[in-house]
This record gives structure tokens, C-alpha cells and sequence, in this order.
């Protein structure tokens, strides 16, 4: 079972909502379609699903053309933000819905919804009506209807951004498991990098109407393709800088250079950009190739464990995250340091040239 | 701007109440310093935004008092209470631009043609709309609003205090670390009392000088967010704040050695003999996976890898246990065991921290 787009494009009232896309999905799998508002998520998401035709391209399932035929006559189910279950009948009832429509038999459907249930620990509350219920356990209800009937491609949009965030980090510890024993193919999108983490499976990076990337979650996240990629599959975001390779020096911000000793000597004489994410800049200078930046600090953050430091870099904004509680002066100059280790480098537009050497065989 | 107090304030629903369940709100006897930033934290349905519509005056408490400085403001109304406030979902006028609607709020009180034009401007600077003022709200981003929103709660150096009400919801990720950073500023800058109700950790850490971790309409502590993360008042506290939160074991305890079924564990500090629950808190950060058969055994369920560090899921005994492993830390299959670090363990009696007595 698969599913594939072949050059799918989409066009609005001439505006571009998705660039000439590629992709192939299969069988059991998790797909994240990670990236941030008005990228394309929902748009291709509602081209898989046959809710809208795209403008170019073909939808293979299972090597059979389906572009253009109905929503209805797929074997698909999609799970919106705002759960949806029907408020007068019970989470059994719920459950069995799609299935009654299909016209299954007592039994069948007896059995189908018992088994759902367990996977989305649901057993003992069939009889309550989902007002009854959690924030948590009423989104459960809503994905266990998608789950039911045996659909071969189960679409989620954003489905936890409206529970508590505790709930949130539960069920995302949950969904990979409860899904990996239905079989279909999962599509789930997403504007936060620690979900496509914490789901697994692959992950296509979207950015203004293109997929930037596709892969396994975290191959992409250690080794990112380009630095739009790494942009979007990093919270807080990488930060990038520029700077020139002349010889055995580079030279940085406000004429800073520095002498190179390791991986940045392969890479030929010209500019380039650099970025490292906000975890590996650090404030002790200790041993290593460690560059300096002389950056200015404009606020900090403590969460308790960690300190997010936002400075500014020459005209670049950046984020550092350091452990500890860090107790710094605002306002004022500070030294961070950074290991090129941690270094990957982009070309000017973007493109990976060099993959971080920390990364290397991840 | 103003101190703000809660004189044995609760509220419930219901006309009559009884028992504790009754009230959305138990009862809270507490002080908000002038010029600090709160953030009201907990899952929905623990009370915070009920103890923010006492705040601002859309909720009258059923019991107690709520004092702005030493004035009695309990049955003033919103108007009166001379507050600023921010909602969950962007507030603006479609129909002015930019600027006008940051001028909205000063204009109503009669302020100064200069003033107006100077503070405008100085608002616009901080939250980087300087670029967009003269355009029309309408067909703005969502977060480009929201942004607005904020400007506009903010613009008014007069207000008692600035309410925020879940107020980076609707914001994408990347977004909410930039308007939460220019909030951060801006409070800084301005010094006003701010009181920002989440659900997020991260955003409620972040913000505030003191978080309010609340459940089941109750106040469980109020401390700093390095407080919270030391020394959780409550196992609910230990639980919500971090992530993922802190691990509980049940253990016995004899003076300063904790039994984890068969292993001793030896604390810094002693504790009074107890008939009651009592249970090991230690974060995830703190436990150790080592290969030492001498330590706590446990088994394995998986790996995460999260970004800057990994997550193992595992299980001691049957029960959950999560460990935090440094990015740069191979996790080997010999490695099922764990250890503790002694100085970062709490104890929680009937699900409260107590502090023992230090062990000499």
C-alpha cells in the first residue's frame, strides 16, 4: 500500500498555494508535515484526503489513479484541531459511527470499537457521552473514529494544538505506539519541531508551498539538506552567520577573524553561511575550537533549568540555551563561544555544503 | 501601577457551597507586588481564569476581597478598575490602521496630542511595527495582530495592571519567541504589574518573576521559576512544571535511607517516621544511566531523541521512569541501570514536600 503524489501543483485565483510536489508514502508509516502557518500543510493535506484537486499531477494510491474522485469513495480519515464528536451520544457510539454508515454488522462493529478503544485506552469510558470526558481523552474519541473503520490513509491536522500542554506531551508520548499497530498511513502536520521529534517516523519540512526536505524525523533534524530546513526544524530557530574563508582565516561580523584549524580548512576560499544551533553556544571558553563573538545581550529567559539568552550579533538576532540558571546583565556586551564542531556550513543560498561534524553518522 | 490583594478571596458557582469541590477557586490569601510579572499557570479547569475575571471585574469572588493598593475594588466594575487586558485572540479594528489603533486607548482618556504622538511611537519601536503603522489592520497576519493587541494593552502607563489572557495560543512557534521576548522587554522597560494566564510551562517560566502553579482550584505554590524547578512544593507541581516532569517513587523511610523495594538509598537529610504516603521526587535531569549493577535496576522501554538531548522511557518495576541524557551521551545496552543524585532528591509526604533534617 502507498501513496504517491506526481508532480501535484496548486494554484488559486493565480496565486501558487503549492509548488511541483513529489512525495511517496507507505504503508505503515508516520508521516510529520512540519512547518509553520500558511506553508502548505493543510493545503496538501486536503489534496491527499480528495477534498480539493490540485491544479497539476496525479494521486497514486496503491497504483491506482485517484485524482479527482471523491472523498467520499477514499478509504481516508482526517482528524481537524477541534475534535468533533457527536455531544449526544456515547464514546461507544461515537466510535461506531463510520461504522453504521458502512452498514457492518453487530458484531462487527462490537468488535472493531472494543479493539480501537483499547489501542486509545478508551475501555472504560464507552459509556460516557464526550462531555464527560478530558480535553485529552475527548481528542482520543475523535482519532479512534478515524481509526475505526480500517481507513488505509488517516490524515491529522494539527490534531493536539488545543489540549493543555501536559495532555499534549502525553499523547504525543501515545500516538506513535497506538498507530504503529493500525497498519495505515499517517499524515500528521504540525508547527512544532518537538512533536515531529517526539512522533518519529519522517518528516517533510514545508516552507512557502514546498517541501524542503523528506526523510526520516531525525536524519532531517541532525542532518538538514539546506538552511530552510534546518529554520524550521529547530525551536527556538538556528542562527545563522555569515562569514568569508580566505586562506587559513575567517573573517566575521565587524572585520572579526579568526585562525581555522579543522573541518572549515576543506572548504575552498569565498562566502559562505554558517549556522549552529542555539544549544551549542556556550559561555565557558574552554578546550576545542571554540570561535568567539562578541554579542549584546538584550534579554534573558529562565525556565529553571535552562536560560534562553537573546542577543544580537552585528545585525543578526540570535538564541542561546544554556544550562543552569544563568544569572546575566541586560543590556550589556557578552562573550559567547561556540565549538566548530558545531558548525554546519550553507552556501549563500542556502545550501548545505558541509554537515556539522558533531552530526556526522547520526 | 499597583500592588494588588487577595484578602481570603475564593469563588464558587454554586449558591451553596459546602465541601471544598465546590469552589472553581479555594480559598487565597496572597499579595502581588507591585511591578512584578505573574503568570497564572495549570490544565484547564484549575481555576486561573476565574482568579484573572476577579482581576479585572467581570467575575465578583463570592467570597473575600480584592484590594488595588488599599482600596477596596471587589464590586467596581472592569471600567473603574482602570486595568489593561489582552485576550487569546486578537482584538483590533479592522477598519484603522496600525497606529490608530495603538492610539485608541490614550485618545479615550484625553491624552495630549504630543504625548500621544511620543508614546505611539516608542510602542511601535518595541514590539517592530514601525514599518506597518499606516497600513490598515485588515488583512494583517494573525500574529501581526496579536502583536497589535499587546501594543495596545501596553501603550497606557497609568493602567493598575496589564491582564494577559492566553495571550500566544494562536501564535506559531518561531513567533511566540519574539513577542514573548518583547513582553519580557517591554515589562523591563515599563515596570508595570503584569498577570499572564497559560497552560504553557515554557511561556509562564519565561515571563514571569513568580509563577502561580494552580489545580483543582488551588493555589500549590508561588515561587520562581527556579524554585518551582528545585523545589516543587507539591507532586503536581513536580509533575506539570518540566518536561518531561519529575519522577515519583514510592518509597519507606528510616531516618535518612530511603527503601526503593530491595535498594537503600542514602539521603542528605533525615526525616520523622511517618505512617503516611510517602514518595521519592527526583527530575529526569538528575537520574543517571549507568551499567553498575550496584545501582537501581531497571528496564529499558525506548529512546527519544529530542533535539538538544535524548529521552529514555523506562520502567522500575513496572512503574514509569524518565531519564535526560546530554546530546553528546551514547545510550549503550548494558546501561539498565540508574542512579541517583542525592543532593537533587525531594520527599513528599501525602504529596506535599518536607524538608528533613540535615544529616551532619
Amino acid at each position: 500500500m502507498s501513496l504517491e503524489l506526481k508532480n501535484v501543483s496548486m494554484k488559486v485565483d493565480g496565486q501558487t498555494y503549492i509548488y511541483n510536489t513529489n512525495l511517496t508514502l507507505q504503508k505503515g508509516t508516520m508521516n510529520v508535515l512540519l512547518g509553520r502557518t500558511l506553508s502548505g500543510k493543510t493545503t496538501l493535506m486536503r489534496i491527499m484526503a480528495g477534498l480539493d484537486v490540485p491544479t497539476t499531477g496525479q494521486i497514486i494510491w496503491n497504483d491506482k489513479d485517484v485524482t479527482g474522485m471523491r472523498v467520499q469513495d477514499r478509504k481516508v480519515a482526517m482528524v481537524y484541531q477541534q475534535f468533533i464528536n457527536y455531544p449526544t451520544m456515547t464514546v461507544y457510539d461515537n466510535i461506531a459511527a463510520p461504522l453504521k454508515i458502512m452498514g457492518k454488522s453487530r458484531e462487527e462493529i462490537d468488535e472493531a470499537v472494543k479493539k480501537t478503544a483499547k489501542l486509545m485506552k478508551l475501555s472504560e469510558m464507552l459509556d460516557r457521552k464526550p462531555l464527560e470526558l478530558s480535553g485529552g481523552q475527548q481528542q482520543r474519541c475523535a482519532l479512534a473514529r478515524s481509526l475505526v473503520k480500517g481507513s488505509g490513509l488517516v490524515l491529522l491536522d494539527e490534531p493536539l494544538a488545543n489540549l493543555d500542554y501536559k495532555l499534549r506531551e502525553e499523547l504525543r508520548e501515545e500516538i506513535p505506539k497506538m498507530f504503529k499497530e493500525s497498519g495505515a498511513i499517517f499524515v500528521y502536520a504540525t508547527t512544532e519541531p518537538e512533536e515531529a521529534l517526539l512522533l518519529g517516523g519522517n518528516v517533510a519540512t514545508m516552507w512557502e508551498g514546498k517541501i524542503t526536505q523528506f526523510g526520516e524525523t531525525a536524519q532531517v533534524y541532525h542532518n538538514p539538506k539546506n538552511a530552510i530546513t534546518a529554520k524550521v526544524f529547530s525551536n527556538p530557530a538556528m542562527n545563522f552567520l555569515r562569514f568569508t574563508k580566505k586562506g587559513d582565516q575567517i573573517y566575521y561580523g565587524k572585520n572579526e577573524q579568526r585562525l581555522i584549524h579543522d573541518a572549515l580548512k576543506k572548504i575552498d576560499d569565498g562566502d559562505y553561511l554558517a549556522g549552529f544551533r542555539p544549544n551549542h553556544l556556550q559561555l565557558e571558553q574552554e578546550d576545542g575550537h571554540l570561535i568567539r563573538f562578541e554579542a549584546h545581550l538584550n534579554v534573558t529567559e529562565i525556565t529553571g533549568s535552562e536560560t534562553f539568552l537573546h542577543m544580537t550579533h552585528c545585525d543578526d538576532n540570535w538564541i542561546g540555551l544554556i544550562h543552569g540558571v544563568q544569572d546575566l546583565e541586560y543590556n550589556a556586551k557578552l562573550n559567547v563561544y561556540l565549538n566548530t564542531r558545531h558548525i554546519f556550513v550553507f552556501s549563500t543560498d542556502g545550501d548545505l555544503l558541509h554537515t556539522a561534524s558533531y552530526a556526522e553518522g547520526r | 501601577m499597583a500592588k494588588i490583594t487577595l484578602s481570603n478571596l475564593a469563588h464558587s458557582y454554586i449558591e451553596n457551597p459546602t465541601k471544598p469541590e465546590d469552589y472553581a477557586l479555594r480559598k487565597i490569601d496572597h499579595e502581588w507586588t507591585d511591578g512584578e510579572a505573574y503568570a497564572l499557570l495549570g490544565p484547564s479547569g484549575c481555576g486561573k481564569s476565574t482568579l484573572l475575571n476577579i482581576i479585572s471585574g467581570i467575575l465578583t469572588p463570592s467570597e473575600g476581597k480584592i484590594l488595588f493598593d488599599e482600596k477596596d475594588v471587589t464590586t467596581e466594575t472592569t471600567a473603574n478598575r482602570n486595568i489593561a487586558q489582552v485576550f487569546q485572540f486578537p482584538v483590533v479594528y479592522d477598519t484603522m490602521t496600525v497606529k490608530e489603533n495603538l492610539e485608541f486607548p490614550l485618545k479615550n482618556r484625553g491624552a495630549s496630542k504630543e504625548y500621544i504622538e511620543k508614546r505611539v511611537a516608542s510602542i511601535a519601536k518595541s514590539i517592530q511595527v514601525e514599518d506597518i503603522l499606516n497600513k490598515k489592520a485588515r488583512g494583517l497576519t494573525a500574529d501581526a495582530k496579536q502583536k497589535i493587541s499587546l501594543g495596545r494593552g501596553m501603550v497606557r502607563e497609568d493602567v493598575n495592571a496589564i491582564l494577559f489572557d492566553e495571550p500566544l495560543t494562536v501564535i506559531d512557534p518561531h513567533m511566540k519567541w519574539e513577542l514573548r521576548t518583547q513582553l519580557k522587554t517591554l515589562h523591563k522597560e515599563l515596570g508595570h504589574t503584569m498577570i499572564f494566564v497559560t497552560h504553557d510551562q515554557t511561556e509562564a517560566l519565561t515571563f514571569a518573576d513568580k509563577v502561580v502553579v494552580m489545580n483543582v482550584g488551588c493555589v500549590l505554590q508561588i515561587g520562581t521559576p527556579e524554585e518551582l524547578f528545585k523545589k516543587p512544593a507539591h507532586t503536581f507541581v513536580g509533575y506539570f512544571i518540566g518536561s518531561p516532569g519529575m519522577n515519583f517513587f514510592d518509597v519507606e523511610l528510616e531516618g535518612n535511607i530511603a527503601k526503593l523495594d530491595d535498594k537503600q538509598i542514602e539521603l542528605n537529610y533525615s526525616y520523622e517516621k511517618t505512617s503516611k504516603k510517602i514518595e521519592l521526587g527526583i527530575r529526569p535531569e538528575f537520574v543517571t544511566l549507568t551499567n553498575n549493577s550496584n545501582d537501581i535496576k531497571i528496564e529499558i522501554d525506548r529512546v527519544e531523541d529530542v533535539a538538544h538531548h535524548k529521552i529514555v522511557r523506562a520502567l522500575l518495576n513496572g512503574k514509569k521512569v524518565n531519564i535526560i541524557v546530554p546530546e553528546d551521551e551514547k545510550v549503550t545496552e548494558d546501561m539498565t541501570y540508574i542512579s541517583l543524585d542525592k543532593d537533587k532528591i525531594n520527599i513528599y509526604v501525602d504529596s506535599w514536600l518536607v524538608e528533613g533534617e540535615k544529616i551532619s
